[in-house]
């Protein structure tokens, strides 16, 4: 309780109560102080004396159970109550209890609740043990504190650890606390940490011994100590602290992220450092930011919620019912009491009324099986182990990583299987995040590096020969997008597409992970750049002559400017960065090895020879890395990085250090980093800044008067070509420049700048206008193209989503042309589909473009799509039926934030969404976080649709938490958005298997057990129902309390878990090469509203026949009720689990195993029941019941017939149905069925066709009878394609020309809008004629007959005409870029 | 419940993950590639298709048709006789019992009724009284007993259940055997005479031993303190205030039969499952192969009329019938069996013509591009 009660004190739970404890208690200290003061411990007697003022923070103990002994039972119950069929259930329970209503035994009444309820409190109980044993590990792991008693380190668990305690660290050991850095052991005061564990990355930190005990020459000795800690109260914000040091003498010192090392994180290379504990236990950062998984709640089961209030609608009615025939029943009567309608057990005479009020009461707790009781649970458990399935499945395991798709939302799996909209985060998600230098510009001349291309073409080679020897399938093969006059620009694009392709193997990643396991990026792809033999010569050139005139003591600015610049360029590259270059596992020593970088490196494994075991670079960002093993190739490698010094190494020139003055880190609103330097070879203050091209450039002030500014003008010039160039090719880019400061202009700024480092309020801000002062007037050094490669598999997965009925919008920070060349490559837009770009300068202007568009979209698809179309466009836009009607074309709409935000206000959100739900792909450039999560609420809520967002950084946070389902991608740019995620997924092509293979089987596997867990109450509730019309509605039931009671939660509920754990209506391998059975889940094809009361019908419908064959069985005998109500019972049981086996798609053994044993436990049961005690179980009292009935051929045969006639229809209808409208779905389970060869066969056919196609509505065809018989077996495949194919092109040619010819007068539609334009531009069909011809080769097979050899499977493979009418009318347009 | 662990694993904790971090660095989370895990099990996938199906049909049709003519002709080779004697009708001879009867009216209002058996019962005939109307079943009804006092349970002989309200005392005594169904017991009695060809009147001699389950008559009731001197037995406890007769007297002459052992009391105490029921009141014994048990011809049925019907509607009857293995007349399940027979076969030829006209590619595919 002592323990308990400190928790609450300091509020530091993880359970569901915390945050309001917090915020309780928030409230209550904000009056006392904003800021934490800690003291040493070693000033006082003990760390829990009075006088001691840190005890009141709490100790390192963490406890992250949500019980304790004693509040267990209490906690538990009441959480469980929160839910409201709990408390349905209890109060029925209760209800029983009341004499004139009861209608079971009171206690027996209880069980199916109390089951329930402890059912789920052993489930929690035994996670909160698990809880238990993983705080008692960690409370009493070891560290080292200082003891003031016996003046030492002392090894004491981490529980004891208390704030203001000394801690001593050791390398490679876990911080127990958040501690603030006091001394280390490192020459310059440095301590670095692994924070994996925390954000997932793997790039060692440098932390910061805190500046006052910077200088101290000698050990830490914690009884000098005698400073006050002035800080902020505990936050979860991971990279944020601020706070200052008071020492004795009055001296302030800021505190900064840099000195404090958190909770989790691993000291690495440092022997030793000392520090003192800030925050412990709960009020770690790392406490604080660790929230349980997260519940939401599924579409299926708010749709299974509207029925279950359907039954509560069903269970009010048939209890009313009951109650009127009752009162009527007892009415007839009148005065004369019959022997057998016995008085309430007062003795008082009911009048007919108020009997019937009492019958109503009694009804609703017979007829309660009706609200699936053990529904919840059971849904529970098949959740927990569709998850445990997801879990293990080796095709989600990344080998690489190490890791495999977590579930961090146990009870959304259905969600997957119904998605509509996806909206993907680019960078990171669809690319690999891994930064490959490519090309650069310097002073306005672009070096090309060709042999650098070269190089990573071959990785292309190597990759591409393992795909062929991997896919079996083969690849897609590219119809190419040349069209008659296409400009020299989309040749150059396609080239670019072509590079994209160049995505890394596994072969790659495995030399990748040969070569370090220890640095996120480094793969020889990224680090082995081929230098540009032109630039390399001048950085020689340049270096040697720097060399020479340093030797010579003359004036560098004597120096060619275009060479200053180069060399000036490199040393950008090389300092203004966070690289860290270390070694790991081994103190840093001050001495580090020297580097023979003498001789080329010729092959890889020369080079990690060379490299891996002693230096290792490790980037916050790829890009960073990406441009030091640029800057390195051209021999100009960071050797060393101290926070006051960074060491060059340069050509001829050896080592350089320069001097660090500041770091202007990387902030997204500045999107620039710049570093402060004293250059050590004209000793002036040099500013590099590096960042994006369009901050950048604006920044870039040339001196406008004289020969240099024209130069400069021009290159400026010259560069933004470049630069667009780039772009153009899906580059990321980066500009670098410089500015040289006098020391005057330095002083003014130092001082402003002091000013805002030590200030603790708002220093953010101060910071940052401190930066924006620094960064002006730059002098442009030059730009840099990376490529960010696309992951593996991407355009596939893209394809294959699309296929599955998917929506793709992308929506990325980067550039417009990047990303839409990104887009290409990826196979997100189509190089024949029209492209429609949205920039707007204002709102007017986009309202005017959205309108332009619509009317485009109208004008251009009216007369090619069926007519119901443009009937919706025409009617009220705002009308939400407009959204559902839509076609989707063949178009691509690309939107820039600006144009975003004016299109996401209120008045134009619906054009908006008219226009982009029209559109195949949508790709939104320049957006925010914000503006992400805004798009996809909008169209959450205004389309009703399910929406996954899927991204891998902090910027996608905000849109990953407000879709439907989250995905994060546990990649490279740390946790925040796995631990905003629903499902983390290590790569983005898992998400095809994640949505439509288990998406696919969740959702129908628990859409059909619901089904039928309603189906199965009802049936059986409504035997009982039928009942009461032959007991005078008096609430009897035939049926033996017991076997009422515990039907469901015993006898039938394996076989459901079962079936609704492992049934697979279509293999995994059929699902992921036809997407299209996605759409089954998308429109909820499994559990439509009707199929409930179809169900509801079916369930009466078996009811009546099992409840009436015994009924005329056994009428006018001497049959007794429970000898008549055990065989109904049984007949029940056995129609329920053969309508089960009917819906049962997949029988293994253990569906085999499970109905065997419901049946046996049912007997088994039933006959120990029966036999147990010849006096209890009043009223039925069924001793020897089964015994005899066993005995008695009659049972026999009414349990063959019951069922078999109850489930006739069912069986019948589903035979029919399987021939005469087979849903897509049975087309699939059907396919499972064929050989596998033949199958192989079929599924690579539609796959390469669909993959051709990418159709954009791809349609299901039944049946399709015209097809000439004797064409089968005749013809080979190709042969009988193209006669069918022909046949039909010659009647739509000519179709297709007209519809062109109409357009052509309708287009152009380009408009010059003020402020923005609308890029339409279409170009004249002549392309058409050749696809048209195309279309015959084999990749676009309209239709497919297998030769007969495989027998009477024969395997027809159709596409409709007018969907292949509708592929022939694409039209071939290319944007301008 | 494994399960659940795995999907913890990864939830967040992670000052855990620090914890345990060294410990399970170098094991790889690579999920075991078995069969279950992967969710390859071995599978049986049936399609439902017509073509599929439709054995199913004709093997079920072809098995019930033949099954319900056997169930139809062993039902129609029962031979059984119902008569009414409610004495609704005035020209009944029971129709002045019926007119004024009360539960406890002390003289015994005596009728008798005429019938022909047109043809012979041959084995053992079963004589049973018949009910119609009577909500034996009523929940209330149903439940208006004490089990423990009828096995003989000397504590509940004197403190009833609480369920036998309001028949569990009377007069300040202690029911025995208490609640409704007790206190509605059956008790006309019935005899039968055959008037042979010159006009005399034999008694049949009626069998009222093993009519009641065996369970119940030795396992399930038992009189308090065994059989012996059941007025002792029973003292301090008062008789249903409907009977006539304390329980003890049920059958004076039989100790075997008599008090909670009765066995047209035990017949009683097993609540029928329909408002429409008989209970089987006597046995009629095959007294040899040659001479048929009851042969045809003119019989008299004397009834002393004591149970009131005609306050509920109800009707009474009495019925003999001889039995066969599968039970009693009753031609459903027969009927049932060739009936559901038929529509499996027809239904198999409407799949049969599916087949045949739509499912000429019956595994076939259609593929969706």
């Amino acid at each position: 309780m002592e323990k308990k009660k400190r928790e609450e004190d300091t509020g530091g739970t993880s359970n569901k109560s915390a945050p309001k404890v917090k915020q309780r208690q928030r409230k209550k200290k904000s009056k006392e102080s904003k800021t934490r003061t800690v003291h040493a411990n070693t000033l006082y007697d003990s760390a829990k004396g009075e006088e001691n003022p840190n005890r009141h923070y709490a100790n390192n103990k963490i406890k992250t159970t949500k019980y304790t002994l004693l509040s267990f039972l209490p906690k538990n119950l009441f959480e469980q109550f929160h839910r409201f069929a709990n408390v349905y259930f209890v109060f029925i329970a209760l209800l029983n209890f009341v004499p004139v209503v009861n209608a079971f035994q009171p206690e027996l009444a209880l069980a199916p609740v109390v089951f329930i309820l402890s059912v789920t409190a052993i489930k929690d109980l035994w996670e909160d043990y698990r809880r238990h044993r993983s705080d008692k590990e960690i409370n009493h792991m070891d560290c080292l504190v200082y003891s003031r008693t016996e003046r030492r380190y002392v090894e004491i668990y981490w529980k004891e650890v208390r704030v203001g305690d000394f801690i001593r660290l050791r390398c490679n050991e876990i911080l127990p606390a958040d501690v603030l850095l006091l001394s280390s052991s490192d020459p310059d005061r440095l301590c670095h940490i692994e924070t994996a564990t925390l954000d997932g990355e793997t790039n060692l930190k440098q932390r910061q011994v805190v500046r006052s005990f910077y200088d101290l020459d000698c050990d830490f000795d914690p009884l000098k100590y005698n400073s006050v800690i002035e800080c902020e109260k505990p936050n979860n914000d991971l990279s944020r602290f601020r706070g200052y040091i008071i020492h004795r003498n009055g001296r302030r010192d800021a505190l900064y992220k840099d000195n404090l090392l958190l909770r989790g994180c691993t000291i690495r290379n440092t022997e030793e450092a000392v520090g003192i504990v800030i925050y412990a236990g709960h009020e770690t950062k790392a406490m604080l930011n660790n929230n349980g998984p997260r519940y939401k709640r599924s579409k299926l089961e708010r749709q299974m919620n509207v029925d279950v209030f359907w039954c509560v609608i069903i269970l009010l009615v048939m209890c009313l019912f009951a109650a009127v025939g009752h009162g009527l029943w007892m009415f007839q009567y009148g005065d004369k009491r019959p022997v057998f309608d016995v008085l309430s057990p007062e003795g008082a005479d009911l009048s007919p009324i108020m009997s019937a009020i009492y019958l109503f009461l009694t009804m609703i707790i017979v007829f309660q099986v009706l609200i699936p009781i053990s529904l919840f649970v059971s849904i529970e458990i098949v959740k927990i182990c569709q998850v445990y399935f997801i879990h293990n499945d080796l095709e989600l395991y990344d080998e690489e990583t190490d890791s495999h798709l977590q579930c961090r939302a146990l009870n959304i799996t259905e969600d997957l299987g119904q998605m509509q909209y996806i909206f993907s985060d680019k960078t990171g998600t669809l690319t690999e995040n891994k930064m490959v230098f490519r090309r650069c510009t310097v002073a306005g001349v672009e070096y090309s590096h060709d042999a650098n291309a070269r190089r990573l073409a071959m990785y292309q080679e190597v990759d591409s020969e393992e795909e062929e020897c991997m896919s079996h399938g083969g690849t897609l093969p590219r119809r190419d997008s040349v069209t008659s006059h296409q400009s020299a620009r989309v040749v150059l694009r396609s080239q670019s597409t072509k590079s994209h392709r160049r995505t890394g193997s596994r072969a790659e990643a495995k030399r990748a992970s040969i070569l370090s396991k220890h640095t996120a990026f480094s793969s020889p792809m990224e680090k082995n750049i081929t230098p540009d033999p032109q630039l390399l010569d001048k950085v020689n050139e340049c270096s040697s002559q720097m060399d020479f005139m340093r030797f010579h003591s003359q004036s560098m600015s004597t120096l060619p400017s275009d060479l200053c610049d180069i060399i000036d360029f490199f040393i950008a590259l090389t300092i203004c960065n966070t690289v860290v270059v270390s070694s790991p596992n081994q103190p840093r020593q001050k001495v580090r090895m020297r580097f023979e970088l003498k001789s080329p490196v010729k092959t890889i494994e020369d080079f990690i020879k060379r490299f891996t075991p002693s230096r290792l670079t490790s980037a916050e960002s790829p890009d960073e890395a990406a441009l030091v093993y640029a800057a390195r190739a051209y021999k100009c490698s960071l050797v060393g990085r101290l926070p006051d010094q960074v060491t060059v190494e340069l050509p001829h020139l050896g080592k350089l250090s320069f001097e660090l003055l500041h770091t202007l880190g990387f902030d997204s609103t500045r999107k620039r980093m710049s570093v402060v330097v004293r250059h050590p070879l004209t000793d002036q203050i040099t500013v590099y800044t590096k960042g994006a091209d369009s901050v950048i450039m604006d920044l870039i002030r040339p001196s406008s008067h004289d020969a240099s500014g024209k130069r400069q003008k021009k290159i400026l010039y010259r560069t933004q070509n470049y630069l667009n160039q780039y772009a153009a090719d899906g580059l990321r880019t980066l500009c670098i420049a410089k500015k040289v400061l006098s020391k005057e202009e330095y002083a003014c700024w130092l001082q402003r700048h002091l000013q805002a480092e030590t200030a603790i309020q708002g220093r953010e801000e101060l910071l940052f206008e401190s930066a924006l002062r620094l960064e002006t007037n730059l002098h442009l050094l030059g730009a840099t193209g990376i490529e960010d490669r696309l992951q593996d598999g991407v355009p596939e997965t893209i394809a294959s989503l699309r296929r599955a009925g998917l929506q793709i919008w992308v929506l990325t920070g980067d550039k417009q042309e990047t990303a839409v060349n990104i887009a290409y490559a990826c196979k997100l837009l189509d190089p024949e589909e029209e492209l429609l770009t949205l920039n707007a300068d204002s709102q007017e202007a986009c309202a005017l473009l959205l309108d332009e568009s619509l009317h485009y979209i109208q004008a251009k698809f009216l007369c090619s799509s069926s007519d119901q179309a443009p009937k919706a466009y025409l009617s009220n836009m705002a009308d939400s039926d407009l959204y559902s009607s839509l076609l989707v074309h063949r178009l691509g709409l690309v939107i820039d934030g600006r144009t975003l935000a004016y299109a996401l206000d209120r008045t134009l959100e619906d054009k908006f969404l008219a226009v982009a739900r029209s559109c195949r792909s949508v790709l939104c450039c320049r957006s925010t976080p914000l503006q992400k999560s805004m798009v996809v609420k909008l169209v959450r809520n205004k389309l009703k649709v399910m929406t996954l967002a899927i991204g891998d950084g902090a910027n996608d946070v905000s849109m990953i938490q407000v879709a439907d389902v989250g995905v994060g991608i546990s990649g490279q740019e740390g946790m925040q958005a796995v631990m905003a995620s629903d499902f983390a997924l290590p790569r983005f092509s898992y998400l095809q298997k994640l949505l439509l293979v288990h998406g696919h089987w969740c959702y129908s596997r628990l859409a059909n057990m619901i089904l039928y867990f309603f189906y199965k109450n009802a049936m059986f509730v409504a035997l009982i129902f039928w009942y009461q019309f032959y007991c005078g509605f008096s609430g009897s039931a035939m049926i033996d309390q017991w076997y009422l009671i515990f039907f469901n939660l015993m006898f039938s509920a394996f076989p459901q878990l079962i079936t609704g754990t492992l049934d697979k209506n279509v293999s995994a391998e059929t699902l992921q090469r036809l997407p299209q059975l996605y759409k089954n889940g998308q429109n909820s094809e499994e559990y439509k509203p009707y199929m409930f009361w179809m169900n509801m019908i079916d369930a009466f419908y078996q009811s009546l026949v099992c409840f009436f064959i015994p009924y005329f069985a056994y009428s006018d005998s001497e049959v007794d009720l429970f000898t008549w109500g055990t065989p109904i019972t049984t007949i029940a049981l056995f129609t329920i689990l053969l309508h089960l086996g009917i819906e049962t798609k997949t029988w293994t053994w253990m569906n085999w195993s499970s109905i065997c044993f419901s049946i046996a436990l049912f007997f088994t049961v039933a006959l120990c029941y029966n036999a147990s005690c010849p006096t209890c179980y009043s009223p039925s009292n069924p001793y020897w019941t089964i015994q005899r009935l066993l005995q008695d051929p009659q049972f026999y045969f009414l349990c063959v017939i019951t069922p078999c006639s109850a489930l006739l229809p069912r069986y019948f209808y589903r035979a029919c149905q399987g021939t005469l409208f087979p849903s897509v779905v049975q087309v699939g389970r059907q396919l499972d069925k064929l050989p596998s060869e033949t199958r192989q066969n079929i599924l690579s056919l539609s796959g390469v066709a669909a993959g051709s196609q990418l159709s954009p509505q791809p349609q299901f065809l039944s049946t399709n009878k015209s097809l000439p018989k004797d064409g089968v077996g005749k013809n080979t495949v190709a042969q009988l394609y193209q006669k069918e194919d022909a046949g039909r092109d010659k009647e739509t040619c000519k179709d297709v020309y007209s519809l062109v010819n109409t357009e052509g007068d309708t287009l152009p539609y380009t408009k010059d809008l003020p402020g923005g334009q609308l890029n339409i531009s279409t170009q004249s069909s002549g392309g058409l004629v050749r696809s048209a011809e195309e279309s015959h080769v084999l990749p676009n097979i309209d239709c497919v007959e297998l030769p007969p050899e495989h027998g009477p499977s024969c395997v027809r493979y159709k596409r409709s005409p007018e969907e292949a009418l509708q592929n022939r009318t694409e039209h071939k347009i290319h944007v301008a870029l | 419940m494994a399960s659940s662990y795995n999907a913890k694993e990864e939830d967040g904790h992670h000052s855990g993950a620090a914890g345990h971090g060294g410990a399970g660095a170098d094991k790889s989370r690579k999920p075991d590639n078995t069969a279950f895990k992967q969710q390859r099990l071995p599978a049986w996938q049936p399609i439902l298709t017509a073509g599929t199906v439709l054995p199913a049909f004709f093997v079920i049709g072809l098995i019930f048709i033949p099954i319900g003519i056997g169930l139809y002709v062993t039902s129609n080779n029962i031979k059984e006789f119902e008569i009414d004697y409610t004495g609704v009708d005035s020209k009944s001879e029971c129709y002045a019992c019926a007119r004024n009867f009360s539960w406890n009216s002390t003289t015994p209002c005596t009728c008798s009724m005429n019938f022909t058996l047109e043809q012979p019962f041959e084995s053992n005939v079963f004589m049973y009284y018949g009910l119609s109307n009577f909500y034996q079943n009523h929940r209330r009804y149903v439940k208006s007993r004490d089990d423990s006092q009828l096995n003989g349970d000397p504590t509940a002989l004197k403190d009833p259940s609480k369920e036998c309200e309001p028949y569990r005392t009377s007069e300040g005594l202690p029911i025995a055997p208490c609640g409704a169904i007790a206190n509605s017991l059956f008790n006309d009695t019935l005899e039968l005479h055959y008037v042979d060809s010159n006009g005399t009147k034999l008694e049949i001699p009626l069998v009222k031993k093993g009519i009641a389950w065996w369970t119940d008559k030795h396992v399930k009731f038992r009189n308090p303190n065994g059989n012996t001197n059941l007025t002792v037995a029973f003292q301090g406890t008062s008789k249903p205030v409907n009977w006539g007769k304390p329980v003890y007297e049920l059958d004076p002459l039989d100790p075997e039969n008599n008090g909670f052992i009765n066995e047209d009391f035990i017949v009683w105490m097993r609540t029928a499952a329909l408002p429409t029921f008989r209970k089987l009141y006597r046995i009629i014994q095959k007294k040899s192969s040659t001479t048929p048990t009851l042969p045809s011809g003119r019989y008299i049925l004397s009834i002393t009329y004591n149970y009131p019907v005609l306050s509920f509607d109800g009707r009474k009857r009495m019925i003999l019938s001889t039995i066969s293995w599968m039970g009693g007349k009753n031609p459903f399940l027969g009927i049932a069996y060739i009936t559901v027979g038929s529509i499996c076969f027809f239904l198999g030829v409407v799949l049969l013509i599916i087949h045949h006209k739509y499912d000429n590619r019956n595994t076939s595919a259609d593929i969706p591009n």
